[in-house]
């Protein structure tokens, strides 16, 4: 069954923009991106969204859709009431390239600021053995498709832009989690505090654990539950734990 | 939330939904418990009806407390404290849960706004999160926990008293009795289910396959977890409600109906 939707898509780039009304056609069974792809088809061929594999693995086509960071291509047009306006909109916490593109470098550089798995001395590629209790924590933050909704969503960045240098953001604060929680991860063995690097340096004191972040993920990653507060927790151990810090300095004094 | 290279968008929000309904939901819930529970806690009074202690004054630690017989009176501060002996008690249960993960959750949206709701924009200029003081005292949860959990311990070993009738008498139950299990469950699952527990038990670990039983502690605890939120409003609303009961009997609105 088709019925005509009235949609507003938002126009621009970063000189400006705003809002455009649409009425465009409907039909049972799509998801929002095919209501813009068919705006592309009929409307307005210049309008840019990224997308790729429509089906809600690739992370590429995250934009706002009525306020709510979301994927074009797993919201479906059903959970909308026919009468309804659908806003959709670029991710407000990164520059807009144009219309409902935005740059996502920022989530590369902080990619890039993580330090990566560090092997362990005496294994080789293809010696690492690990039993499956261990690495189960670690596998569901892998699930993550890297659409950087949370990190769009995240207020401690969304609404207050200069945080941006000195705050990694929930995915990769997730990507230290999954690291230190690595069985075979040898940071520790090199001198790298994954801890109290996540506090000091990754800025893990910005979170207040609201947990919009795990709203919004569209694999369903628990990533306050599961990452976010057992890192804190994992800072308390190195920095606030008296019982730790007084045998650290007993051993410090035995060096 | 605007910079120059963000999309021009004027609004604070496009949500079009009811957002305002949960962190508004919230706050009022917590804003009652507050009201209730200071007009408690100050009120020194009707706390104990035999066998009955309300848990706002368990256990009891000055030397003006009400004499409870087997009960929870510890003078531990003394007769130099003049004011109403749930002060010193209710300190832990309070730090426990205004840095229980959960809460700050609910307060930081309901009375903060920060952030009121997601994609929703936050009302002020500066952000600095739990990196500084005071917020980053929330790292002390921890503490919190093992002293919540001491009174767990305490306000089972009331249930168990609850065993009795007025008279002292073991092997008796009465509505009460029921109103102090329930109390006593949920408190312990709301403590047993704390982020922090579930960190000390199991999640510090690094190779869950050499400790099996803290391991399956810990998915024990997991399971709890995922329910850590609405535990903590039961077990609120159940600890508030253990204390009008007790109160209603100690001010003889009606007498505890017992079952044997």
């Amino acid at each position: 069954m088709s019925y005509q939707a009235h949609f507003k898509v938002w126009r621009g780039d970063a000189d400006g923009g705003g809002l455009r009304d649409f009425t465009v056609e409907v039909n049972e069974g799509e998801v929002v991106l095919d209501i813009i792809h068919r705006l592309q088809a009929t409307q307005t061929p210049d309008l840019a969204v990224r997308w790729n594999c429509k089906a809600g693995k690739c992370g590429s086509c995250s934009a706002e859709i009525n306020g709510r960071p979301r994927l074009l291509c797993m919201t479906r047009m059903s959970v909308f009431e026919q009468s309804e306006t659908i806003t959709v909109t670029p991710m407000r916490a990164f520059p807009v390239v144009r219309d409902l593109v935005t740059d996502v470098s920022f989530n590369y550089a902080k990619a890039r600021e993580i330090p990566a798995f560090v092997p362990p001395a005496d294994l080789k590629p293809g010696e690492y053995r690990m039993s499956q209790e261990d690495v189960g924590r670690s596998q569901e933050f892998r699930k993550c498709i890297e659409c950087f909704l949370c990190q769009d969503t995240c207020h401690v960045v969304r609404d207050f832009e200069e945080n941006k240098p000195a705050f990694a953001g929930p995915r990769f604060l997730m990507r230290i989690a999954e690291l230190d929680m690595h069985p075979l991860d040898a940071a520790d063995e090199t001198g790298l505090d994954r801890k109290r690097a996540a506090q000091e340096e990754h800025g893990l004191g910005y979170c207040n654990i609201t947990k919009c972040c795990t709203e919004v993920c569209p694999e369903g990653i628990k990533i306050t539950d599961n990452a976010l507060i057992p890192l804190k927790e994992r800072a308390v151990d190195r920095k606030y734990d008296p019982l730790v810090w007084l045998g650290n300095k007993i051993k410090r004094r035995g060096q | 939330m605007h910079s120059a290279s963000r999309a021009a968008i004027p609004e604070r929000h496009l949500r079009t939904d009811r957002w305002w309904l949960a962190p508004a939901a919230s706050a009022a819930g917590l804003l009652l418990f507050i009201i209730y529970s200071t007009w408690r806690a100050f009120a020194n009074d009707d706390y104990y009806e035999s066998p009955y202690v309300s848990p706002f004054y368990s256990p009891c630690l000055a030397d003006n407390c009400e004499p409870m017989r087997d009960g929870p009176n510890w003078a531990l501060v003394g007769d130099w404290w003049g004011i109403s002996p749930a002060i010193i008690i209710l300190i832990l249960p309070l730090g426990f849960r205004l840095t229980c993960y959960y809460y700050r959750k609910a307060y930081y949206r309901g009375f903060w706004a920060s952030p009121p709701a997601c994609a929703v924009a936050e009302p002020r200029k500066r952000y600095t999160g739990e990196t500084r003081f005071p917020l980053i005292l929330q790292n002390i949860h921890r503490y919190f926990f093992y002293a919540a959990t001491l009174v767990a311990c305490i306000l089972t070993y009331d249930t168990v008293l609850a065993f009795r009738n007025a008279d002292y008498e073991w092997g008796h139950m009465g509505l009460g009795t029921l109103v102090f299990l329930a109390n006593a469950v949920l408190l312990w699952t709301y403590t047993l289910s704390c982020h922090s527990c579930r960190h000390i038990v199991g999640g510090r670990l690094k190779h869950f396959s050499k400790h099996p039983v803290r391991y399956r502690l810990w998915g024990w605890i997991g399971k709890l977890n995922a329910r850590h939120a609405k535990l903590a409003w039961y077990s609120l609303v159940s600890v508030a409600l253990a204390d009008f009961y007790v109160y209603l009997l100690a001010i003889g609105a009606f007498d505890d109906p017992t079952f044997f």
